[in-house]
Formats: structure tokens, sequence, C-alpha cells
């Protein structure tokens, strides 16, 4: 499902009864099966998008749309996923992992069968008993993405999702997420500050500028897929991964 | 807090035994008082009118249970309390619940939340008197006002403490208020809201027994102040020793449902 952004911008109510602009305008259309990474400094503005995306902030002027429905409120085909798992601690994996489903009303036992089909896909077999404080960083972020896995978004709005985690699990769940998105495909918008994870995995990269973010580059990732992780020592992805940081680094003066 | 993600079975915890001594110790705590107060009384420290020998206390124990004057006045005690402590902590509930999701509520109400709370009850509970009379009532309302307070604060902190992220997973599943209620601010704010209903659980016996000192018919107050002036001081005892072991009851009670539902605590420290 196709996602346009059309003069969007967000300013945040500052001291003093100002306004500070925090991204924008921008606008630009992510196609329909694009997996599309953002890039940017730091407070320029990345999650403000993705949270106008997920219709849980109202932007200040432009509109953002999937398809021809207006975002103004959580719309069903779109899930976010957050830097933190975002668990309930209270409640197990299994249930965290049901949530979803808990909430649109399925019974407790059809959604109980449905996460135990899903947990070796998310290497989580033997803990659905587990609270979310007995599991590890990349485990609960496996979780998580089982949550958002429930939900069957079209598209998946993924704020550094992985970005808490060591280089190694990093990498090992973005690996994962291309192999799971493999098998249905969804538009995915994710935000890293990971420039080879974003060359690794997206078919597009835009770079946002500082506060307030506006798009300075728009870089098409042509490297076949599907990817692996030893895609990272050829000559093209080097090329492209320098590129972007070219681009990122033009910021600073 | 993150553990390692191999799954072999978890080494044995240490003090795993230490865990029934630590039970036990409250009751070994007990039976020490018992044995010094025996001592005291046995040795003559001090005039047994002041302090009756725990054999003494016992017999009138024993007497007050078999003409049924123990049963009679802690029954109309217990009535009141079982009637008050769900009416204070229910409007406790609603009313936190309301000023934590609107803070304009907050500023309208606290002038009278603060004057009721800074009032000690021992002042307003002959005014209850007044406008509820003598009967039981007037004790159930002197109880609901006693346990208000705690559950009202505990209700506010806990709703507020409520993670503005899972709010947002929240809003994003398109869940309806009352999900939003029953699946997260519920669970969430229950830790910190069964501790205010542990401290109101025994604030209800003050409230009950103060609102019978003042004027009743029947309960542990009034037989506390008829003893007292009948020169019974095993009697007295007795009676005080039964308020103390209904606060622990209902105290216990609270901790044994806060045990039972907060599972996912213990297991996470
Ligand atoms: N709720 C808020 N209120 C006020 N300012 C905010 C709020 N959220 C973010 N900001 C500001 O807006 C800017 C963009 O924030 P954010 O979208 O989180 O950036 P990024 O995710 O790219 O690091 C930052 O300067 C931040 O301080
Ligand atoms: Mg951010």
């Amino acid at each position: 499902m196709r996602l346009r952004l059309q003069q969007l911008a967000v300013s945040y109510p500052a001291p003093g009864g100002t306004l500070l602009p925090a991204l924008g305008p921008i606008t630009f259309d992510i196609a329909d099966d694009e997996f599309l990474c953002l890039v940017g400094p730091s407070g320029c503005g990345k999650s403000t998008l993705i949270r106008v995306l997920a219709g849980l902030l109202q932007p200040t002027a432009g509109s953002a749309y999937c398809g021809d429905a207006l975002i103004d409120r959580p719309l069903p085909d779109i899930a976010i996923m957050f830097q933190d798992a975002n668990l309930m601690p209270w409640r197990t994996v299994l249930d965290n992992i049901a949530l979803p489903l808990e909430i649109a009303g399925v019974a407790e036992s059809e959604r109980h069968q449905t996460v135990r089909e899903l947990l070796p896909q998310l290497n989580l077999d033997g803990f659905e008993l587990a609270y979310p404080a007995e599991l590890s960083g990349g485990m609960a972020q496996r979780a998580a993405l089982g949550r958002v896995i429930l939900q069957q978004p079209r598209i998946w709005l993924l704020d550094e999702p992985f970005g808490a985690l060591d280089a190694l699990t990093r990498e090992k769940l973005s690996l994962e997420l291309l192999r799971l998105r493999q098998r249905s495909r969804q538009t995915i918008v994710l935000v890293t500050h990971d420039i080879s994870e974003a060359v690794l995995l997206a078919d597009r990269i835009i770079v946002l500028s500082r506060r307030p973010g506006a798009v300075i580059a728009d870089i098409a990732i042509d490297l076949p897929r599907p990817r692996f992780a030893a895609m990272i020592y050829q000559p093209e992805f080097l090329r492209l991964t320098k590129q972007v940081r070219e681009s990122i680094e033009s910021l600073r003066d | 807090m993150a553990k390692n993600e191999s799954t072999q079975p978890e080494i044995a915890r240490p003090y795993a035994n230490g865990v029934v001594w630590r039970r036990l110790s409250p009751l070994a705590t007990v039976l020490v008082l018992i044995l010094v107060w025996h001592w005291i009384t046995d040795w003559q420290l001090v005039s047994r009118i002041l302090i009756p020998p725990p054999a003494q206390v016992l017999q009138s124990l024993a007497k007050a249970l078999a003409d049924g004057t123990l049963a009679k006045h802690a029954g109309t005690t217990l009535g009141e309390m079982m009637l008050g402590l769900p009416l204070g902590v229910s409007i406790g509930l609603a009313i936190g619940y309301a000023i934590a999701k609107a803070p304009l509520l907050e500023y309208i109400l606290s002038p009278i939340i603060v004057a009721f709370q800074s009032t000690p009850i021992v002042a307003y509970a002959p005014l209850l008197i007044i406008i509820f009379g003598t009967g039981p009532s007037s004790k159930v309302v002197t109880t609901a006002v006693i346990v208000f307070f705690p559950t009202l604060v505990n209700t506010i902190v806990g709703i507020r403490g409520v993670s503005p992220r899972l709010r947002d997973l929240m809003r994003s599943l398109n869940a309806s208020r009352w999900q939003i209620f029953r699946k997260l601010e519920l669970p969430s704010a229950l830790p910190v809201i069964l501790a205010g209903l542990k401290t109101s659980a025994t604030l209800a016996v003050i409230g009950a027994v103060v609102g019978e000192f003042v004027g009743s018919g029947s309960g542990l107050g009034v037989l506390v102040i008829s003893a007292r002036s009948q020169y019974d001081t095993p009697l007295v005892y007795v009676t005080v020793l039964t308020m103390t072991a209904i606060a622990l009851s209902l105290y216990s009670l609270v901790a044994l449902v806060e045990w039972r539902v907060l599972v996912w605590q213990r297991r996470s420290t």
C-alpha cells in the first residue's frame, strides 16, 4: 500500500508559547512493497515522522495518506515497532505476542495456538511462559516482532527497532526481518542510524537534514535480492555506503 | 535484568531454605513478646492491675467468647468495616482515576481533599455521628473516609505511572477505552493500588473504632470503654488484641491477594 506525504510538517510547542519546528515540510511517496530506510542526524524528526504515519500524532501542516485514506488516527493496515521492545511486564511472552489478537477479540485458545505456531520462527520456543524481564534484549525484540507480525499489517513502521542491541544481534535480527518479509511482502519504513544496515536492507534510502528534517538525498539501492551478510564486502555495496555517508557528512559545517 | 539465552535449567536459588525461617520469624517475635509479658507479670515488675498476666487475659478471652460478648461487639465492628472499606476504596478508586485522567479535576478537588485529609478523624467523627446517628451507618462512613485517602493517592500515582509508550501501543492497536483500562491501566497500576489497599486495610479498624468511641450501642470501641470503666483490665486487653487480630488478618488477606496477582513481579527481580 502506497504512502504519500504532502507538505508534511510538525512543530512542537516550546517554552514561552513559541513553536519549535521539528520536521519538514516534506513531500515524497513510498511505493507499494518498498523497503525504505530513513537516516539522519539525531533530533531531525525521524521518530516524529514515524508517529505521524502511525496516526499517533497530528501533523501541524500538510497531510499523510495511506492509499487514499488520510492518516488522522491509527489505521489497521499500519503497525509500529519501537526502539525498546515495549512489552507489558505483567504478561508472559505468549500473551504479549497475542495482544493484537486479544484486542481484536480472537478467542484465547485460538490466539495461543497462533502464537505457538509463530514461536519457532522467532526462536522463542520454550519461552512462551517467561516474563519480559527474564528475556535478553534480542529475545524481547523478537517477541515485539512477533506481535507486529500478528497484526498482519501491510505497512511496517520500525523506529530504530534494533538500535539498543549489540552489533551482532542487530545484524542477525535485521536479516531475519528480510527473511520474514520475503514470504509476505510489505511496505517497510525503517529508521536506523546504521548506514551499512540501511544499505543492506533497503530498496531506497532517504537522508534527512538537521532539524527541521527535510529530504536532502533520495538514493535508490539496486543491489540484487535476496540480500545476505557477506554483501557488505562487495564494491557496489561500498560505493552506496560511501554515497550515503557523504550526504550525511555534507550536513556538518 | 537481561539473562543469557541459554535454555539450561536454572541453578537452585540461594537462600531457598532460608525462606521458611523468614516466614516463621514473625511468629517467633510474637512468642518472645508473650514470654516477656509473662515474666514481667510473674516477677511482679509492674502491678497486675496495669498489666494482667497472659493467663488471666486468656481466661477473660474464654469468658467473653463463651457468653457471646466478644462475638457481638466484634461482629458489629467487622460489619461496619466490611461496608465502609469497600465503599471508601471504590470512591477512592473512581475519583483517583478521574483525577489521573483529567488533571484539571485535581485543581478543582484538591482544596476539599486536602482539608479532609489534614483534619484528624477524631475531630470530625462527632460531626458524622450527628449527621448519621449513633447506629452502624456513621461508623461505616468514618471507615470509608479514613480508607479513602490512601486509595485515592495510590490510584492517581498508579494510573499516572502507566507507560506512555504502552499507551501508544494500545492506541495503534485501536484498543477501546475499556480495553485500555482493563488490559493496560489496571494491571500496570495494580502494584501501587494494592500497596494502598494494605494501608487502607489497617486504617479501616481505626475508622470504625474511633466512630464507636464517640457514640455507639455496640462494637469493640464500646467494649473497650465499658471494660475500662469497670476496671476489667483483662477484658480491655482482650478487646485491643482482637482489634489487632482483625487488622492483621485483613492486611494479610490483601498481602495474599498481592502475592497471587503479582507473580510477574516476583519473577522479574
Ligand atoms: N513531545 C515533544 N515535545 C517537544 N519537543 C519534541 C517532542 N518530541 C520530539 N521533540 C523534539 O523534536 C525534534 C525531533 O525529535 P525526534 O522526532 O524524536 O527526532 P529523531 O527521532 O530524529 O531523533 C527534537 O529536537 C526533539 O527534541
Ligand atoms: Mg528517534
